[in-house]
């Protein structure tokens, strides 16, 4: 395929489409039926997938690329999550992928040519006892010699920036790590606009086309099966959140990965009243506001396996507890709409992006509670790493070989929530 | 005045009049009114502004489809946001105002935005705004004010509201007709039934529509009914209470207002409450909302669904209009007519999109005198602003592509439409079941469901009364056997029920141009979404109606699209040139109204957020001033402040007591297990690192717990009380967690092991006497124990009478001290405390709290499990090998064979001590070999533990860093925020008594 050619997005180009009753819009991205072969096959037509697609027409030239997606773009974890972007991890490892990824977020926008609405509002996060403390500080610390923005809080200063705040709850909050650079962005216009932008350069993004079978010679995969027949590649990515497990179970390999319900919901749309993002750890919860209004509020994983997209609504309950014990005067406020996903999680909290004991297929998978944030990070390394065949060294450290050797990466701490 | 009441009729109370007020002014209402039909008997047209738009906007609905009227209820902290007027009963001294618009809704400044309405499609704000790339934040600024509905209160929730759990045979959700009639057929049998409706009255369709049913008057029906459900013990009615979602396992939450239509001030019930019920059976009798045609400036006020014209006239006794025309595809429109003809509204003409209906209700409005039928026609556009003043009407074409005539005006300012009706089936979907869409009768309807559930009336697709009277009665029946009772004989009714004739779909009503071109058609009143951005995001390549939702925004307000979903899913279909049931709906997601979140959250906040646990001793820290610190749900004493003393001066003292003489300590919040059974030894054996079997009854030992990752997870001292039977201590914070992983072990891996654990925890007070004299002190307090140092060793413990309670007592130590640990009932915790006290007057002893435990420790090189470790340290990283058994296996030992657990250059505890001996290192700073270089600096660890040491003098730290062990007498040094550098040198992490004397004393 060749690059075609794309009306560029602006304030000028929907002025001039204002003219025409904007009768005449590009579609966003093809729906072409599928080839015979390709060079790359993704499989996953999530945000990490799309953006793998896309950094490997951009970075490395190859575009030759079909997303296979069984539903519609963007419809499991992208579509699901509470679009929280943050790099302040704690080990290197993860801090320096996780903080790639924030600069790219930095640039995206203008990158894709598609408001992807990332909205530096910062992020903080919550300690509640004097070991919290310890852990935030040791924390803000390693970002820091990192070169990733982080500040240390007292309890009185998160009060003083957050005034609705109440810091006097069952468990005070004693202080807080601010990342500044942190935010939330559109999770839908992340997937549309790394769609628009790797369809421009020629992938093929096929929707509603299920990936039934992976199949190998030998050591090495020559295609996949799909609802459409069979489409042959040298090379397949796999990037199916939720599902990695059964994907990886169809070239003959486990992972080390347990599939749980996460679960979200948003409340009515109200005028400002929160500009930042808040998450506790200790206390289960996270909030922030997003441009409509809603409060966007998540927690912790349902403890029970399976592929259902339903948790319980106990976890419903003592997250929004969470939430109220936090800011008392939500509690007047009413949950508009409740939903779940699935997240796959490794036992280290960090994700796999990786080569696979099989040539030429690659996972990226694992991302537990905190993909998200690593969307565009994820699929410039995934990128590399298929294109070259080797990883990244910003994600060498996420082999699978890490869990035979035992050089985990722990971000228990970091990512948020409890798992 | 309330100019649009009817003199007589409805269902309200005019004996009790009430006051209320909107945006400042006074009117009155009934008792039995809503919001909005207070509103309308007072003639208030305009009490909106639209979302994007800022379009005036008016009452659309009467019910939880009500997409417009979202007003701010009360003022201060007890504000309440976007409240649908439609379903607030009115009270005395209501106060409502409307939001998103300012000054007024009949005068809105931010209608400007209508003048570059050109400008904004669907997505808009996807393709601008991204330059320069800095000003977004600028741009979002404005974003979010425009956004937003109404305002969250300013002031904690004056309310509070309470939790209930249910369990029930059949739950009947929604008291119509159906409902009704289930929960008599369920009900008769015996089975305990619960018959919920979100509305204040019982009734559904039959508080607005006449019916005959068994010979009576449908309200004599209803009556009679309802008497029979009150006087059925195992039946429970539930007005005010709304099922807003159906999860698994027959699990379905509700919402019951309480107090909410009452008058402010009446705190003595809950404000709502939130019933978690398990039901055996469900029956969904949740009735249809009526759907709306889709035309040009279709949402000026004074355009009302049909039915909630009528219901505001039969219900509440008000005429929303003076000249109204009825718009219609359907027969269920004309029975408005007649209802708006009686209430004295003069109907001029009623639009029917059909050519030729026919049928006894037809006929009916034929034969009133001034009502013209306009058969194939439709209204194509509406005239006025901020009242209807008069529609244009056109005869539609065979395919209703177009327009087939010219149009001609109808003054009138009202219009009744009904595009037919859609089923409530919401709950059916969110109980895992797929909505299927019946092209005959244009909507979608329940398919196979998965959970215990039915659905019976006008939510099946079943809008005439006698089959959803029977189908009610027989669900009921069903229900009640399937879960156990043995229900009476089949019964049905007998109802004169007109005839109802076949609708004709139409879900766009064409306009005289194209529909890019044409006055905004909305589809999505609440979103401000027109069926041009429907067709817009089709042409811009979005197929998935999912995808179609998110960009246009249909669906997404806080109505979630009861009104516009379904036409809108339908002029998708069109656009895509698939049959209309094609893209299917999005995916229906509790919660079916919003639910407040005070009311899932219930009384668990504040004190009772977390179980708060205290200590016997506790009143005792309290009266004598012990600053507290949470560890888990615990309060511990965390220092002891005397008059004029800071923190580190309380901590100081208390620490040279516990060295130099002696001191106090309550320990009972340690997590205490009773492991017993003939494989208790051997059940320790595998879950610690060192060995069990050879430990002497009487004796005791140091165990360290890994996880499966060979990582340090927990420690604690046990004792071996019996060859069968030992006592454990784990972590205060560990205690559940340790228990639970001992289960899971136990039960899922080892259930042949004849062990069994109890947590004792809380049965047992422990106090915790240390220091050079503390053997004077126990020898006071106790004569049955031979303290002596060789007959009662280090490690070691006794049973004993302490200060006249039966005792244990453990010569362990977590300070490096000579120490005794005393176990007591934990009834008798605070009086031993006291006589304890009392023993060391003498010796001036002196309470301690965790920090001087903390500092003790430290000085003496012990790990705090969790401070010090961080769930990657192996039990080598803290140089304890000594306790790795070779002789048998453990949880963890195959992970520490692993390549990356030997590694050289692992992290491993060392001591530091800073340069300056004043200078505390900040615990969690990070060490590193050179600070100078650019960032990313490598780092090679950090401090985990760091204390001024009263008796060392000088501070002191514990750390991890890499290689550490092999780095002694290295300088590391330790950036700091502030920007300054502390140096300190690697030592021993033992910096007091290395030898161990002082414990074995």
């Amino acid at each position: 395929m060749t690059q075609s050619r794309r009306t560029k997005y602006s304030i000028f180009s929907l002025a001039r489409n204002a003219f025409s009753h904007h009768e005449n819009w590009q579609v966003v991205w093809r729906s072409p039926p599928p080839q015979k072969s390709y060079d790359v096959i993704v499989v996953g037509g999530g945000g990490h997938g799309l953006a793998t697609a896309y950094y490997l027409a951009k970075e490395h030239g190859i575009s030759n690329v079909a997303v296979l997606e069984k539903g519609w773009i963007g419809g499991g974890n992208t579509g699901r999550n509470t679009t929280i972007v943050r790099s302040n991890y704690l080990w290197d490892e993860a801090a320096l992928l996780y903080e790639k990824s924030m600069q790219l977020w930095e640039g995206l926008s203008q990158d894709l040519n598609y408001n992807v609405m990332f909205s530096q509002r910062g992020v903080y996060n919550l300690g509640h006892s004097l070991q919290d403390m310890r852990d935030i500080a040791r924390r803000v610390n390693a970002n820091r010699l990192n070169g990733i923005d982080g500040e240390l809080l007292s309890g009185t200063q998160v009060k003083e920036r957050i005034p609705i705040i109440n810091i006097a709850c069952r468990y005070p909050v004693l202080g807080a790590s601010f990342q500044a650079r942190g935010g939330v962005a559109r999770h839908d216009a992340v997937a549309w606009g790394f769609a628009r932008a790797a369809d421009a350069r020629g992938v093929d993004i096929i929707q509603n086309c299920e990936v039934t079978g992976i199949r190998r010679e030998g050591d090495k995969v020559t295609g996949v099966e799909t609802e459409r027949g069979f489409i042959a590649a040298p090379k397949i990515a796999v990037v199916t959140a939720g599902h990695s497990s059964v994907l990886a179970e169809m070239a003959g390999l486990r992972l080390p990965i347990e599939s749980h319900p996460l679960q979200a919901l948003v409340s009515e749309p109200l005028k400002p009243v929160l500009d930042t993002v808040v998450m506790s750890n200790a206390v289960h919860g996270y909030v922030s506001q997003s441009d409509k209004g809603e409060l966007v509020i998540g927690s912790g994983i349902d403890s029970f396996t399976g592929y259902g997209q339903r948790g319980s609504f106990s976890i419903i309950e003592d997250n929004l507890a969470a939430i109220v014990e936090l800011f008392p005067i939500f509690s007047r406020v009413r949950m508009l709409r409740q939903w779940g996903g699935i997240v796959d999680t490794c036992p280290d909290a960090c994700p796999i992006v990786a080569k696979t004991s099989v040539r030429g297929l690659y996972f990226n998978c694992g991302w537990g509670t905190g993909g998200f944030k690593a969307t565009p990070g994820s699929g410039w390394v995934f990128a590399h790493t298929v294109a070259r065949d080797e990883p990244h060294a910003l994600n060498a450290a996420f082999d699978i070989e890490r869990f035979v050797s035992g050089a985990l990466i722990d971000e228990h701490g970091a990512a948020g929530v409890a798992h | 005045m309330q100019i649009r009441r009817l003199p007589s009729g409805g269902r309200i109370d005019r004996e009790t009049p009430l006051t209320f007020s909107f945006n400042g002014r006074a009117y009155t209402g009934y008792t039995g009114d809503t919001l909005a039909s207070a509103l309308l008997a007072n003639g208030i047209g305009v009490l909106a502004r639209s979302f994007k738009y800022h379009r005036p906007r008016g009452i659309v609905g009467s019910g939880a489809e009500e997409p417009n009227a979202l007003l701010q209820l009360g003022r201060g902290g007890s504000t309440l946001p976007n409240q649908r007027a439609t379903q607030v009963e009115l009270h005395d001294g209501l106060v409502a105002e409307s939001v998103n618009c300012w000054p007024s809704p009949q005068f809105d400044v931010a209608a400007v935005t209508g003048l570059f309405a050109k400008l904004l499609p669907a997505g808009f704000y996807y393709k601008t705004f991204m330059w320069p790339q800095r000003w977004w934040h600028t741009y979002e600024r404005f974003i979010r004010r425009a956004a937003g509905l109404g305002h969250c209160p300013r002031a904690p929730d004056p309310n509070y509201y309470e939790k209930t759990n249910a369990s029930c045979d059949v739950l009947v959700v929604g008291a119509g007709p159906a409902g009704i009639a289930a929960a008599l057929a369920a009900g008769k049998s015996g089975a305990r039934v619960l018959l919920v409706d979100e509305q204040s009255e019982l009734g559904g369709s039959l508080l607005f529509r006449d019916a005959q049913i068994g010979g009576d008057s449908g309200d004599v029906w209803l009556q009679d009914s309802l008497a029979v459900l009150r006087d059925t013990p195992e039946v429970t009615l539930l007005p005010r209470t709304t099922v807003f979602g159906y999860y698994s396992h027959n699990w379905l939450g509700m919402l019951e207002r309480v107090t909410d239509h009452l008058p402010d001030g009446d705190r003595s019930q809950p404000r709502q409450r939130l019933w978690r019920v398990r039901a055996r059976q469900v029956i969904l009798a949740t009735g249809a909302i009526e759907r709306p045609l889709v035309f040009c400036n279709n949402d000026r006020p004074g355009v009302m669904l049909a039915s909630a014209v009528s219901t505001y006239i039969k219900r509440y006794a008000v005429r929303p209009g003076t000249r109204a025309v009825v718009f219609t595809n359907n027969d269920s429109a004309y029975l408005s007519a007649l209802d708006m003809q009686q209430a004295g509204v003069a109907v001029t003409a009623v639009v029917d999109a059909r050519d030729n209906p026919q049928g006894p209700i037809i006929d009916a409005v034929n034969a009133q005198q001034g009502i013209e039928i306009i058969r194939g026609a439709v209204v194509h556009d509406v005239l006025g602003h901020k009242r209807v003043h008069g529609v244009k009407v056109a005869p539609l074409d065979a395919a209703a592509a177009a327009l087939s005539g010219s149009s001609r005006a109808l003054d009138c300012d009202l219009l009744a439409v009904s595009g037919g009706w859609n089923p409530t089936v919401h709950l059916h979907a969110q109980s895992g079941a797929r909505a299927v869409f019946n092209e005959q009768r244009g909507c979608f309807v329940p398919g196979q469901p998965v959970q215990s559930e039915r659905s019976v009336g006008a939510c099946s697709g079943e809008f005439a009364l006698k089959p959803s009277l029977d189908a009610g009665a027989a669900a009921g029946a069903d229900a009640a056997r399937e879960a156990g009772f043995k229900p009476g004989r089949k019964r049905t009714y007998k109802v004169q029920d007109a005839e109802q004739g076949p609708a004709r779909l139409v879900w766009r009503i064409p306009a005289r141009t194209r529909v890019s071109r044409a006055a905004k058609q909305f589809v999505d009143l609440q979103n401000d979404t027109t069926a041009a951005d429907l067709e817009l995001a089709v042409r811009e390549g979005f197929r998935s109606i999912e995808h179609i939702k998110r960009y246009t925004a249909l669906g997404f307000g806080t109505d979630q699209g009861k009104l516009g979903n379904i036409n809108g899913m339908a002029i998708v279909a069109a656009a895509l040139g698939e049959n209309t049931g094609g893209p299917g709906t999005t995916t229906f997601r509790p919660a079916y109204t919003p639910v407040t979140f005070g009311a899932i959250v219930g009384r668990e906040i504040g004190d009772r957020f977390a179980p708060i646990r205290k200590t016997a001793m506790h009143p005792w820290h309290e009266a004598h001033g012990a600053e507290f610190e949470d560890v888990g749900q615990w309060k511990r004493p965390w220092f002891y402040p005397q008059p004029g003393e800071d923190m580190r001066q309380a901590v100081n003292r208390e620490c040279l007591a516990a060295r130099n003489d002696v001191a106090i300590m309550d320990g009972s919040t340690l997590g205490k297990i009773d492991v017993r059974g003939p494989d208790a030894a051997e059940f320790l054996n595998r879950v610690y690192t060192n060995g069990w079997s050879k430990l002497a009854v009487g004796r005791c030992r140091y165990g360290l717990m890994l996880g499966e990752d060979g990582m340090v997870m927990d420690d604690g001292v046990s004792a071996r009380l019996a060859e069968d039977r030992f006592y454990m201590t784990t972590t205060t914070g560990g205690a559940a967690a340790v228990l639970g992983w001992m289960e899971r072990w136990l039960q899922t891996e080892w259930p042949h092991l004849k062990v069994h654990f109890t947590s004792v925890t809380d049965q047992w007070a422990t106090i915790g006497v240390v220091g050079p004299k503390s053997r004077e002190v126990l020898g006071k307090l106790c004569s049955d124990i031979d303290f002596d140092r060789d007959s009662f060793p280090f490690m070691s413990f006794r049973e004993g009478t302490v200060a006249g309670v039966g005792a244990r007592v453990f010569r362990i130590s977590f300070s490096g001290e000579l120490a005794y640990e005393i176990n007591v009932p934990a009834n008798y915790g605070q009086s031993v405390w006291q006589a304890a006290m009392a023993a060391g007057a003498e010796f001036d002893i002196t309470p301690y709290g965790t920090e001087a435990m903390h500092v003790l420790r430290a000085e003496k090189g012990f790990v705090i499990v969790g401070q010090d470790t961080d769930g990657s340290m192996t039990p080598a990283d803290l140089g304890m090998d000594w306790i790795l058994s070779r002789q048998k296996d453990y949880i963890g030992r195959r992970s520490l064979a692993r390549s990356d657990c030997v590694r050289a250059d692992r992290k491993q505890l060392v001591g530091l001590l800073t340069e300056q001996p004043d200078q505390v290192l900040p615990e969690g700073a990070q060490l590193v070999d050179d600070a100078q270089v650019t960032r990313p600096v490598p780092m090679i660890g950090h401090v985990t533990s760091s204390y001024f040491s009263a008796c060392l003098q000088r501070s002191i730290a514990l750390a991890v860093v890499k290689g550490g062990r092999q780095r002694t007498g290295d300088t590391v040094r330790a950036p700091l925020a502030d920007g300054s550098v502390v140096q300190a040198t690697i030592v021993s992490p033992v910096f007091y008594d290395p030898e161990g004397d002082r414990q074995h004393a």
